[in-house]
């Protein structure tokens, strides 16, 4: 007996179906709708709790004042919707390289969710700056760079919508999140030096000396339950997403009527 | 047919056929000269006013005349079926995106880089930045013609969408923009620029090391065959 | 409650009270809007697919 069929000879035949099984989009149906509560339950704990934290309990800045409490939904949203981009190019990836449709259906579905998180944080950012710099609009480095990036997420959409079929429109659109994902780190640096060109004398929302733990922890609640949020709400649209892509399928069709 | 003799009798015959349609040329020279116009009669002839703009407009001018010319990048192979030819033929696809972009560059870049001392010149650019100002085009530009023909392919064949490549292109043509101006600023303002000329270089080697790749993968996703 | 002495010190925020009760009502619609919008794109969906099955059990 040679030594591959005396060592666990089932793992790898376990780890193909269990990769393959990634791929069904039945799979993940079944399986999706169990795991919803354990996303949104905890989603909206996490972030009433930072929130409510953040907006009532944390000591206000020694210099911005009360304003300061913009931060807890400023960064969490900041946060989000560039490591949501991140997650839309990868799966734009995996469906480039092994054509896995759950995929596919997870990367389009991360556009519009990530646009609205870059939206929040564009709209709280200029809204804290109007208290802070005296302007509803400042060509800050972040905020720029943050408008730059929701650019980015309204080109995906508008690719996305101006393809007809839509296996193409999922192959190009991941092209085009990759070429954006490369680039995120070019635009960022660009206008980080542009901005340091002409405005020398800037502060980041951010800088402070040591932030102490009842002021950044909330941050951390929201940005956790932030990102839970975001699971949910994707594999919602993924469920959605799969009913109309499957719904001549006899399992589907059961599943619906046994509702 | 072995590739490297494919690419340059491919190169050839776009060029020809390029510089066969005079409007190619013409009209992106004539969108540049116009929207440059459009400043001085927008904000203020006054030539101090024009000094200070001047670094922006020039490089914004170049960058909106250099993308108009973009859409049509592989539009006219894609109609006549050429470009699926092209695609199946033994010939690299990024080597088919270069042949493009080297096309696009010669028609529409470097004629923009030619002329644009004259325009520097109506818009009182000090005489100071003209040699960095035809740098820092010559090597945006080509960089722009990377970047937009990724999206050009990404497009190529859409009926609907009005404005698209120019949406999806335009975030990305940021960082040549900065530095293009940054550059072209700094050395108004008697600063050293090699910096900003580096950056510009460093962007150009890189788009011409991966774009050519992402644009032949977009044009075999667009013609379904990706 | 916590840092603030009174309800009204708590809608005031030390003057900034527009600019937190704008940002927070913001983010409230932000996450609204997800969530109704997927509610939507899931309901729509049901709704084809049991006109379709109804449709087919029709035709028999």
């Amino acid at each position: 007996m040679s030594l591959s069929e005396t060592s666990a000879p089932g793992w790898k035949a376990r780890f193909k179906r269990w990769f393959h099984s990634w791929a069904s989009p039945k799979w993940f149906y079944e399986k999706s709708a169990r795991w919803l509560p354990w996303l949104s339950i905890p989603a909206v704990l996490l972030i009433l709790s930072g929130l409510v934290w953040g907006l009532f309990f944390a000591p206000q800045d020694y210099q911005q004042g009360n304003s300061f409490r913009i931060f807890y939904l400023h960064v969490p949203a900041a946060f989000l919707s560039q490591s949501i981009f991140m997650m839309m190019a990868i799966a734009g990836a995996i469906n480039l390289i092994w054509r896995i449709k759950l995929a596919d259906m997870a990367a389009k579905h991360c556009a519009p969710i990530g646009a609205s998180f870059a939206i929040l944080a564009l709209a709280t950012g200029a809204i804290w700056g109007k208290p802070t710099w005296g302007a509803w609009w400042v060509w800050d480095a972040r905020l720029t760079a943050m408008l730059i990036l929701l650019f980015l997420y309204l080109g995906v959409i508008a690719l996305y919508s101006a393809i007809d079929n839509r296996e193409t429109a999922g192959r190009s659109t991941a092209i085009l999140s990759l070429v954006g994902l490369v680039n995120i780190p070019i635009i960022k640096y660009s206008v980080d030096w542009w901005n340091t060109l002409h405005q020398p004398a800037t502060f980041t929302l951010t800088e402070k000396p040591a932030m102490p733990f009842e002021m950044w922890f909330p941050a951390l609640l929201v940005v956790l339950g932030f990102y839970l949020f975001f699971t949910w709400m994707l594999f919602k649209r993924m469920r959605a997403e799969v009913v109309e892509r499957e719904f001549k399928a006899k399992w589907l069709q059961k599943e619906l009527t046994q509702k | 047919m072995p590739a490297d003799l494919g690419f340059s009798a491919l190169l050839k015959r776009d060029l020809k056929l390029a510089f066969r349609q005079k409007s190619d040329i013409i009209n992106p020279l004539m969108f540049f000269v116009m929207v440059i116009t459009l400043f001085p009669l927008g904000i203020s002839p006054d030539p101090n006013e024009l000094a200070v703009i001047a670094p922006g407009v020039v490089w914004v001018a170049a960058l909106l005349a250099s993308m108009l010319s973009m859409e049509n990048m592989f539009r006219s192979d894609f109609d006549d079926g050429s470009l699926e030819r092209m695609l199946v033929s033994p010939l690299p696809g990024f080597l088919i995106a270069l042949a493009k972009v080297i096309t696009h560059f010669l028609v529409t870049g470097l004629p923009l880089v030619i002329i644009s001392p004259i325009l520097a010149y109506m818009l009182n650019m000090p005489s100071a930045g003209y040699g960095v100002m035809m740098l820092s085009l010559l090597l945006g530009l080509p960089t722009l013609s990377l970047v937009g023909a990724i999206g050009s392919a990404l497009t190529v064949g859409l009926k609907r969408g009005a404005l698209l490549l120019p949406l999806l292109v335009i975030p990305l043509f940021i960082p040549v923009l900065i530095f293009g101006t940054g550059a072209l600023q700094g050395v108004i303002m008697e600063q050293p620029v090699s910096g900003q000329l580096s950056v510009l270089a460093a962007l150009l080697l890189f788009s011409l090391a991966s774009a050519p790749f992402a644009c032949a993968a977009s044009l075999k996703v667009s013609m379904g065959n990706g | 409650m916590g840092q603030f002495e009174s309800i009204q010190a708590l809608i005031d925020m030390g003057g900034h009270g527009l600019y937190v009760w704008l940002s927070y009502g913001i983010g409230l619609a932000v996450i609204a809007f997800n969530v109704v919008s997927a509610n939507s794109a899931n309901k729509k969906a049901e709704e084809r697919a049991k006109k379709y099955i109804r449709r087919q059990e029709l035709e028999g």
